[in-house]
């Protein structure tokens, strides 16, 4: 489904300010699979999921979607294959537009814009029924500027925007990291029962060791631009939080460091 | 006075049309766009060249639009594809566009005085609101196109809609190029209404455009597309009100109108985040104030 080869990204390249941001990346996900990434600060999470998104061109290597070469893709493009939803609830919505005209423009991902009225009866109620999923009352407030919307407001609706079109790949930057732990609980919740029920491809990056224990079939660990780690889905049920720290100071000699670090013991 | 309001309504309805093209790149693309100084006078000049060569004064206005739409398309292109900065890319074509005009022309200003226009036969005052009310109601229905509301959205946030897979290049070309059509043609409508085109007639445009559109959202407010467009309308009409009473001022000069306009701006562009910081330090002393109030009562309670 995707796979990069040999993928390297440098930033700021021959000055003193010189940061390997990814070294050598190899990945390959099958339909269905469900990663969790995690890693220190500035491992190149972020970084893993730009280039494949488009937002940057890795140095070397390549990235291919259901055997495709996209490397020469603009992001926009790469956008009718790959979901997204960011760190940032802002980052996800356009805040002056409302609800029912963000999943309007989520709906038309990989369709042409045209003349067409974006928002429809048809496709208002249908916007309706796939709201009332995620129990929070946002198919009361369709016609309400997201802008108005919590940030867990948000984020779900990110969630669905990005995920009710089924992608082919979703990939999830810490997406519950900037939520109050009853709220990113919530986001976890509904990516798990939408990754689950769609059969997502997915690739999620979260600080939360639990979590990325918990959620998925595979797991795998970076640092300093390198996976390090990569956990199948027969060894992670028995995983534990200890154990992952443990590898990791094992593999890198020092201990994990994130700062936005859970470990949910 | 009376008749100075009138031609005050009517100056204020054709330049409703410009100020609909400002919206669409200050207020939706969040971009301000200074192409309109000159291809407000690239609609004006195709309009008196071709006028005073006979041809159809509708037919005319529709190519002035085309001419804005084109310029409006380089902008766009030099910013998006040359990425230069926005502001830069719309003076560049200002001032290419200065010379495209006087190429145009020919001669610093062409009359049209005595040819057929579209005013001929029907008068502005009753002309222009069908032309402006239609104008408005095509760009509202269009703003809620799946084109239209990317449009919107890469003014709002450009990262969220390219990532559902939308070209933020070309809507924001797109944008910038309807909005120059929109100003043209309000060129070529005013070139036609006053009966002649100037070289110099796009000068200050855009600041007119950003009053009408600031004036407009203060009074009228700006909710919905519905609402905004036809809050910018009115802005349109109130500011040639305005002005037509500042120049009943006796030590007034008609010369000291772009300086008036400017200071509008300026204060509409201030006010609302002098506003806000005033609100929220308001807020803080009030707040502060409770937590202190809080506090003392509650070495009281330990004292007792
Ligand atoms: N635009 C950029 N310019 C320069 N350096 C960058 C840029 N983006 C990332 N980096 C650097 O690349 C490295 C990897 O960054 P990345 O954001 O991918 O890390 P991360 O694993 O997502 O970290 P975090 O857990 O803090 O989100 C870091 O050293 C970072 O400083
Ligand atoms: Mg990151």
């Amino acid at each position: 489904m995707l796979d990069l080869r040999n993928v390297s990204k440098l930033f700021n390249p021959g000055t003193f300010d010189e940061k390997v941001a990814l070294m050598d990346v190899q990945l390959s996900m099958k339909p269905g699979d469900f990663i969790t990434v995690i890693g220190s600060n500035g491992a190149g999470k972020s970084t893993l999921m730009n280039i494949i998104s488009g937002v940057m061109k890795p140095d070397t290597g390549e990235v291919r979607i259901d055997h495709r070469d996209i490397q020469q893709l603009p992001e926009f493009k790469r956008s009718q294959w790959i979901g997204r939803v960011f760190q940032d609830p802002m980052a996800g919505t356009a805040p002056h537009m409302t609800i029912e005209e963000n999943l309007a423009m989520a709906y038309a991902r990989g369709k042409r814009r045209g003349l067409s009225i974006g928002v429809t009866s048809r496709k208002r109620s249908m916007f309706r029924e796939q709201l009332n999923r995620l129990g929070i009352g946002l198919e009361d407030r369709l016609r309400a500027k997201v802008g108005l919307l919590s940030g867990g407001e948000r984020q779900a609706l990110s969630l669905l925007m990005a995920t009710f079109t089924r992608p082919q790949i979703l990939l999830l930057d810490e997406h519950t990291a900037a939520l109050d732990p009853a709220r990113a609980e919530l986001i976890t919740k509904l990516t798990q029962d939408i990754v689950q029920e769609m059969k997502l491809t997915t690739l999620m990056v979260t600080h939360n060791m639990e979590q990325a224990i918990r959620l998925g079939n595979r797991l795998i660990m970076m640092d300093k631009g390198r996976i390090i780690l990569d956990v199948n889905e027969e060894r992670k049920k028995n995983l534990t939080v200890e154990q992952l720290l443990g590898e990791f100071e094992q593999i890198s000699g020092r201990k994990l460091a994130d700062d936005r670090m859970v470990l949910g013991l | 006075m009376v008749s100075s309001l009138i031609g005050a309504v009517e100056l204020g309805l054709i330049y409703a049309i410009m100020a609909l093209g400002v919206y669409i790149t200050f207020r939706i693309l969040d971009f301000p766009d200074l192409t309109v100084d000159g291809s407000f006078a690239t609609g004006g000049a195709i309009a008196a060249v071709m006028i005073s060569h006979g041809y159809s004064p509708w037919l005319v206005s529709l190519l002035a639009f085309a001419g804005g739409l084109a310029a409006g398309a380089c902008t766009g292109l030099l910013h998006t594809k040359g990425k230069i900065n926005g502001l830069l890319s719309g003076i560049l074509m200002m001032i290419a566009l200065y010379s495209i005009n006087m190429r145009i022309l020919d001669k610093p200003n062409v009359s049209v005085y005595g040819e057929d226009t579209v005013f001929t036969s029907i008068s502005p005052l009753v002309l222009m609101p069908f032309v402006v009310i239609a104008i408005k109601l095509l760009l509202d229905l269009f703003l809620h196109t799946d084109l239209g509301l990317s449009l919107r959205a890469t003014g709002d946030n450009a990262r969220m809609i390219r990532s559902f897979g939308a070209n933020t290049d070309n809507t924001t070309i797109l944008g910038i190029s309807i909005s120059n059509g929109l100003v043209a043609l309000s060129g070529a409508l005013i070139a036609q209404q006053s009966g002649f085109a100037d070289i110099t007639m796009g000068v200050g445009m855009i600041v007119i455009g950003l009053a009408s559109v600031i004036i407009g959202e203060a009074i009228f407010g700006a909710g919905s597309v519905f609402r905004a467009t036809f809050a910018v309308l009115l802005g349109s009409i109130v500011y040639r009100i305005v002005v037509a009473l500042a120049l009943r001022v006796e030590w007034m000069e008609a010369s000291d109108l772009k300086l008036i306009t400017a200071v509008i701006v300026i204060i509409a562009l201030v006010f609302p985040s002098v506003q806000r910081s005033i609100k929220q330090k308001s807020a803080a002393r009030r707040r502060s104030a409770e937590l202190a109030t809080l506090a003392s009562k509650k070495s009281i309670g330990g004292d007792y």
